[in-house]
């Protein structure tokens, strides 16, 4: 079912006008996995798609399947199947002939064209709009044709540059699940283009997580929630309190951390710190329990609100820092809370998040060789 | 519709303000003056004898078999549409690939490229007009049929790029790209995809570029000779040479180019809206 | 940046071309960008390379140097360069300016939809359509002497001899409104539509009055748009010469630029003189239309919250 075993990214960079857009991307893409570029925009994740699909040439470094060249090809030779952000579909042609397009260009028989096209149809939901001009449907219903346009041709290869952003929330929760079911279904290999970190943790088998250009993490899900790489991850990963301290002991991975009126112990897990250095310390929300235990602090609470499944806090330190919490039950504007947090859930980076993997905070920043 | 909005048309329907007496009598009074203006050219090529009167004595068609018989109409008429349909199909060769390049690329220099398309619409046709007429007579193009069509593409060419590069700006670009995804060659996107899709624009644009040509007098009297003369162009110099043919032939022939701007004009306004016949400017946003 | 990028092997001039958008489509340009170099630019240059080169005729033979056409354009008392250029400004610039404030109140008024709003902007493109050889011929029948406005208001006794409406500065003047005041109000029309009407609404809602509305919100965004209109509809009319020879007088009041830029040309076969003449044109309307544009770039231009 699968169609080749590795797609291999080899230093994949590319530039415009000299200015840097994708630098060094070196990954291996594994038959039938579902891939996920995350970053916000501008971070190099749409270029990467673009590069992969060929309609961006490489500045430099190679893309390779089973150790076949694919970069010198041109995008309609790759065999990958596209989902555009806006859907581009043919505004002059009806959703089958939107659909049987890449078909004819394939030169595929009238009725195994026929077939296909009816089967892509169904699995989409759309065999009652098979005659619609893609004007005349809603945006799921767009969204829908381009997805049975990208693996009519059954493709190598499956791009989506964030296909879901222009549909509203529960539609995007709809299509999520259609899309991982597809993707399974047909046995494809997916890269996913998006700036939700929601939509990547929850359709993809692994995670890369890009800012400018840079890859700053690769790995599975639960790898990235629980132990992002730097705090700009942390910051994608839902890691909402990102405070500005220092640190003022370290043993080890153990490091205390003191700043914005309190004093924690939290763990680096990817950086050598060092006592009294400028740092960043990121706490999910829902690690900060209210009542007493490790790492005791108060806060007082500025607004609480109501979100069904318990109470989103933000309380703030004596120095007026925020700090977001969730709780089982409501309190009272200006109630004195007592928090605490677990030191392993205090992850402590350095204030630059270009210092490399295993580095120290106090050197020079280089981009990752 | 908002509250206010039909608040404001149901006031209008009840009285009008006399502001908008003032303005509905001033379109009024200019559609009068239109009408006058094509009225009495018109009733004066039908009639017999016109002399201090309000209206003709007697109509007759004599007027017109004259015209066509001493303007030589059969000969200007032809040499007008050859003049068009060589205008059109040029502009639309040249301009249509360039307006592509100007609406899908960035590259140095483009700026200066698009002023140089620019110039020639902003440009008063006289001004380089008497110029390059001294030029084409000097290459021997001057008063042939090959120079009024190259004098009158100066503006035409510039004028398809104007109206085709927002045109295709519109063409969402990832179609392409999606289109070569699907497997499509070069060759295939443009029969496919894109050619269907630039239709539209192009008859827009085909239509603008004729309404222009047919009514383009600067150029054209600048550049023609005899042989080359069209319409617009004969009929100034037969009013400047008032007296040799009677008036109301004159007129019969300012009827016939009156009649012809109008049907191009008909066709014209099924493809693009009254705006676009003035200027590149948005689209009227209430349409 | 660079510096820090391992990459031994500096990428190929076409693929850095090509990152700065310079590749095999840029093919598709050449032949418009050839044609207007050849049949514009060229022209333009030579006759700017004429126009210093006095051809030495009977016309402008009492000067010499190389600017002689143009001294004699404006020294020689038959040329009369400045009283022409004045002539040409003194019918240019009333009709540009009349044709943008009318059309101001009109396009406010028919802004929206009504029925027979098609009909109506179809009606006024017609007179750009016929184009200025036609309207004045229509305009000598029904302007004339014994045109119908004359006897009209002959017969409801408003005046007691006949008008001279055409054949003079008036003829001219109405015949540069008939065409000009369309492609105004055309203009004008789709500028107002691409302002927001919630803007107005909103002023509305804060208290202002109409003409608050109009000259505090609507005004300062149309402006831009208004200055663009008029630069257009000055260059139509500054350049117009047909209806200067057919329903003006070309010999007295509307001896415009144009014409004697023509018959330099066409009837003195004076050609350093008629390009001389043809750039001073450019010149002044350079000149008046780049005024506008100073103008008009210390206005606010940003967006009007319309679509588009």
């Amino acid at each position: 079912m699968v169609a080749f075993n590795t797609l291999t990214l080899d230093h994949v960079g590319r530039s415009f006008g000299g200015q840097a857009a994708l630098v060094d991307l070196t990954m291996d893409i594994h038959g039938g996995e579902f891939i996920a570029l995350l970053g916000p925009s501008g971070c190099g994740k749409t270029t990467a798609l673009n590069c992969l699909a060929g309609l961006l040439p490489l500045t430099t470094g190679d893309i390779r399947i089973d150790d076949q060249r694919v970069d010198t090809l041109p995008p309609e030779k790759r065999d990958f199947g596209m989902v555009f952000q806006n859907y581009a579909l043919f505004p002059h042609m009806s959703v089958a002939k939107n659909v049987s397009f890449g078909l004819q260009m394939r030169h595929v028989g009238k009725d195994a064209m026929r077939t296909r096209v009816a089967e892509a149809l169904a699995m989409v939901k759309l065999t009652d709009y098979a005659a619609r001009l893609p004007g005349q449907l809603s945006g799921g219903q767009q969204q829908r044709v381009a997805i049975a346009r990208a693996i009519v041709t059954e493709p190598r290869l499956v791009l989506m540059d964030e296909p879901l952003s222009n549909l509203d929330a529960k539609l995007r929760l709809d299509m999520r699940g259609e899309i991982r079911r597809l993707h399974q279904s047909l046995g494809l290999t997916t890269v996913y283009v998006t700036h939700d970190q929601e939509e990547a943790l929850s359709m993809a088998d692994r995670l890369v997580v890009l800012r400018l250009g840079h890859v700053q993490q690769i790995g599975k899900p639960t790898e990235l929630h629980s132990n992002p790489v730097n705090y700009y991850v942390a910051d994608f990963m839902g890691y909402r309190n990102l405070l500005d301290m220092r640190s003022t002991r370290a043993d080890g991975r153990a490091i205390t951390v003191a700043g914005v009126g309190i004093e924690l112990g939290g763990v680096a897990s990817h950086h050598t710190i060092a006592a009294d250095e400028d740092v960043v310390a990121a706490i999910r929300p829902e690690d900060i329990r209210v009542g007493t235990g490790p790492n005791a602090f108060t806060a007082t609470v500025e607004v609480a609100e109501y979100r069904g499944s318990g109470y989103a806090i933000d309380a703030v330190t004596s120095t007026g820092q925020t700090i977001h919490l969730l709780s089982g039950e409501s309190h009272p504007v200006g109630a004195a809370l007592t928090l605490t947090v677990r030191p392993e859930r205090v992850l402590v980076y350095p204030k630059d998040p270009d210092v490399p993997v295993g580095g120290a905070a106090g050197a020079a920043p280089e981009v990752a060789p | 519709m908002s509250v206010i909005q039909q608040q404001a048309s149901a006031r209008r329907a009840i009285v009008g303000t006399p502001a908008q007496w003032l303005t509905w009598g001033g379109v009024a009074l200019f559609l009068i003056f239109l009408a006058g203006v094509v009225v009495a050219p018109l009733a004066n090529s039908f009639g017999n004898h016109w002399f201090n009167a309000w209206w003709p004595s007697g109509f007759t068609t004599k007027w017109y078999t004259g015209a066509w018989k001493d303007f030589q109409l059969r000969q200007v008429i032809t040499v007008t549409l050859q003049v068009a349909f060589a205008v059109i199909v040029l502009s639309v060769v040249l301009g249509v690939p360039a307006s592509y390049v100007l609406a899908r690329k960035k590259f140095p220099g483009k700026q200066v490229l698009f002023g140089l398309f620019l110039l020639p619409v902003l440009m008063p046709p006289v001004t380089y007009g008497i110029p390059l007429a001294t030029a084409l007579y000097r290459v021997h193009l001057g008063g042939t049929l090959a120079g009024v069509i190259a004098a009158n593409l100066v503006p035409a060419v510039p004028f398809v790029v104007m109206t085709m590069t927002p045109f295709i700006e519109q063409i969402n670009p990832s179609i392409e790209s999606a289109a070569r995804m699907s497997g499509a060659g070069t060759g295939s996107v443009f029969t496919r995809i894109l050619a269907p899709l630039l239709v539209p624009g192009i008859l827009a644009s085909c239509v603008l570029v004729l309404v222009r040509t047919v009514g383009m007098f600067e150029l054209t009297f600048l550049v023609s000779g005899p042989t080359s003369n069209t319409l617009v162009v004969k009929l100034f110099y037969a009013m400047t040479a008032a007296g040799i043919r009677p008036q109301q032939e004159v007129d019969a022939m300012a009827v016939m180019y009156m009649l012809s701007m109008l049907v191009i004009l008909v066709i014209a306004l099924r493809f693009v809206n009254p705006t676009q016949l003035v200027a590149r400017v948005r689209d009227d946003a209430t349409d | 940046m660079s510096g820090t990028v391992a990459t031994p092997v500096r990428p190929s001039l076409a693929h850095r071309l090509a990152e700065r958008g310079i590749d095999r489509t840029l093919w598709l340009v050449v032949p418009g960008a050839v044609f207007i170099v050849a049949f514009f630019v060229y022209p333009f240059l030579y006759g700017l390379s004429l126009s210093l080169t006095p051809s030495g005729g009977d016309t402008c033979g009492a000067y010499s140097g190389v600017l002689a056409s143009y001294h004699c354009f404006f020294a020689d008392p038959f040329q009369d360069g400045w009283g022409t250029i004045g002539k040409t400004l003194r019918l240019a610039l009333p009709a540009a300016l009349f044709n943008v404030v009318a059309s101001i109140p009109i396009a406010y008024q028919l802004r929206g939809k009504f029925r027979g709003k098609r009909f109506l902007q179809t009606m006024l493109v017609v007179p750009i359509s016929l184009g200025t050889v036609l309207v004045a011929a229509g305009l000598l029948n029904f302007a004339g002497r014994s045109g119908w406005i004359n006897r009209f208001l002959l017969l409801i006794h408003v005046i007691h001899k006949p008008l001279a409406l055409v054949n003079n500065y008036w003829g001219v003047l109405f015949s540069l409104i008939i065409t000009g005041f369309p492609f105004a109000f055309l203009l004008v029309s789709s500028y107002l539509s691409g302002i927001d009407p919630s803007l107005e609404q909103a002023a509305a809602l804060m208290g202002a009055g109409w003409w608050q509305r109009f000259s505090r919100v609507l005004l300062p965004l149309l402006a831009p748009g208004l200055a663009t209109t008029f630069m257009l509809t000055f260059v139509l009319a500054f350049s117009v010469f047909p209806s200067a020879t057919l329903v003006g007088n070309p010999a007295g009041s509307t001896r415009v630029i144009a014409l004697v830029a023509y018959q330099a040309y066409a009837e003195k076969f004076d050609y350093s003189l008629a390009s001389a003449i043809a750039i001073v044109m450019g010149l002044v309307e350079l000149l008046v239309v780049g005024l506008v544009a100073v103008w008009r770039s210390t206005l606010y231009r940003g967006s009007t919250g319309g679509k588009g």
